[in-house]
């Protein structure tokens, strides 16, 4: 690991500027994936910020019905909230299939929505990767990408974004509250968060430098039977390979987002039209402009089935 | 070199840290507890498991620096060879290991893992969110996932850690 300087932030706003106005920094809050990727050298912070004095571990309820989640409230407690469970079921589902007991306990929620792609290639320090060294090409592409995206990919990378709390945030229509270096705030929806890689996939959201995350606000619960279904090479601890976000409501209508096959949380508006005609009709829609590789053609049908398979299941 | 205090195991220790010491080499090679395990040291096989203010956590993944007055239990706060945890000698009744690499991270773990199950947090086969949580084989292993043997003694773990879970209960 390289030698980093060390501060405790105490304000969000100062945390900003500290991290606009110092050189190669970065924050740190539950740090679970920060210290993997330093420890190989794969980020190399010269400074750390950590946020965790910030009072920014509390889920409050908004004036418009819904909740607004602190950056730094954990994976578990966010996911054993009694409002999560009972009104956002489809979070309290996703943030539960992911990581281990361990990882969540310490996991942010704002660090949850930044975590970087566990692409194999991303990790391998030996072989290019345009994400980690820019400009240095894609091992991927041609490489072993049974993993990787077959929606909304380039030429310049083919990784997916982890997370699964993120996936149900998208169907939920979540709303990411930030603070800028130069103190005002603004609210990006989630949909906007996250780009997709182009020619700058070391690029992954439109936070700007120093931008630090302060909450996520979900809007007023809609009901219906909320879903997350995961498919992974084991039954825990474990990426998902396709994952499903879904809220059904009663008349047939609904959201579905999906993750594992793109560089952001997937979700198509106008496929939702396609729920009362079922899986394929919606997946048709979904995965219109796909572009599989060999290795993970299999995702499309995967994806297909496992929206089935909710579908199914919100049914009974 | 920054300096950094807290309690392991009930005492405190004031450490004169280089910025890049993980809580898991603090307590290994600053304060010679070496019960908690390096294993992956990348947050994958929980061996480096300990309880800081009551949660379980990969002590590999995080600075020593950012535990401030925190309270820390590793396994040699647990028990001692003459006055054993109850995990620890149920680990021992069922033969929970084989080389034994992992289980001051499996008993750290699931000391901390029923502290869950008691306050109610769900896990990923909880079938109804908003129900109280009974900690079936299958909630037992889902809740363990965190904690890898390799040796294979997952069986005779779940053995031990129902037992006592049993007991409590």
């Amino acid at each position: 690991m390289r030698s980093f300087s060390y501060e405790r932030a105490t304000s969000p706003g100062d945390a900003a500027a500290a991290a606009a106005a110092t050189a190669h920094a970065k924050f740190v809050a539950g740090g679970t994936n920060l210290l993997d990727l330093m420890k190989l050298e794969i980020e190399t912070p010269a400074h750390l910020i950590d946020v965790n004095d910030l009072a920014l571990d509390r889920i409050e309820e908004t004036p418009d019905g819904g909740l607004r989640i602190g950056a730094l409230v954990r994976n578990t407690d966010l996911a054993a909230d009694r409002r999560v469970r009972r009104d956002y079921g489809v979070l309290a589902r996703a943030l539960l299939a992911g990581a281990s007991g361990q990882l969540r306990n310490k996991a942010t929620t704002a660090g949850n929505l930044l975590q970087r792609t566990r692409c194999p290639y991303f990790y391998d320090t030996n072989l290019p990767c345009n994400k980690r060294k820019p400009g240095s090409g894609c091992a991927a592409i041609g490489g072993f990408s049974r993993q990787h995206a077959v929606v909304g990919a380039s030429d310049a990378c083919i990784a997916t974004h982890p997370s699964d709390m993120a996936v149900a945030m998208r169907a939920l229509d979540a709303v990411v509250e930030t603070v800028r270096p130069d103190g005002t705030t603004r609210n990006i929806p989630i949909a906007e968060l996250h780009r997709l890689p182009g020619d700058s996939p070391e690029i992954e959201t439109v936070l700007q430098p120093g931008e630090l995350i302060t909450a996520v606000m979900l809007p007023k619960p809609v009901g219906g039977t909320q879903l997350y279904r995961k498919v992974r090479d084991r039954a825990s601890y474990a990426f998902a390979l396709v994952s499903v976000a879904a809220i059904v409501q009663p008349d047939g209508s609904g959201r579905v987002a999906l993750g594992g096959v793109a560089h952001k949380p997937w979700r198509v508006e106008t496929a939702e039209a396609e729920l009362p005609n079922g899986a394929k009709a919606v997946s048709a829609r979904l995965f219109a402009d796909a572009k599989p590789t060999r290795d993970n053609a299999y995702k499309l049908p995967l994806a297909e089935r496992t929206l089935a398979a909710v579908l199914r299941e919100a049914r009974v | 070199m920054t300096r950094v205090s807290f309690d392991v195991n009930g005492e405190t220790h004031q450490l004169e840290l280089d910025t890049r010491t993980t809580l898991l080499d603090a307590l290994r090679e600053h304060l010679h507890l070496t019960g908690t395990k390096k294993g992956c040291d990348h947050g994958q096989c929980g061996a480096c498991t300990v309880i800081v203010d009551g949660r379980r956590i990969n002590s590999c993944l995080t600075l020593a620096v950012m535990h401030q007055g925190d309270e820390i239990t590793t396994i040699e706060g647990l028990g001692t060879p003459d006055g054993l945890h109850p995990l620890q000698a149920a680990f021992v009744e069922h033969d929970g290991y084989q080389c034994g690499y992992c289980t001051p991270g499996q008993i750290c773990s699931a000391v901390a893992m029923l502290a869950e199950v008691k306050a109610g947090i769900p896990s990923h086969v909880t079938d109804d969110l908003n129900a109280p949580v009974r900690l079936t084989n299958a909630e037992l292993r889902e809740r363990m996932s965190g904690n890898i043997c390799r040796c294979g003694a997952y069986s005779n773990i779940a053995e031990a850690i129902s037992e006592v879970a049993g007991r409590s209960a």
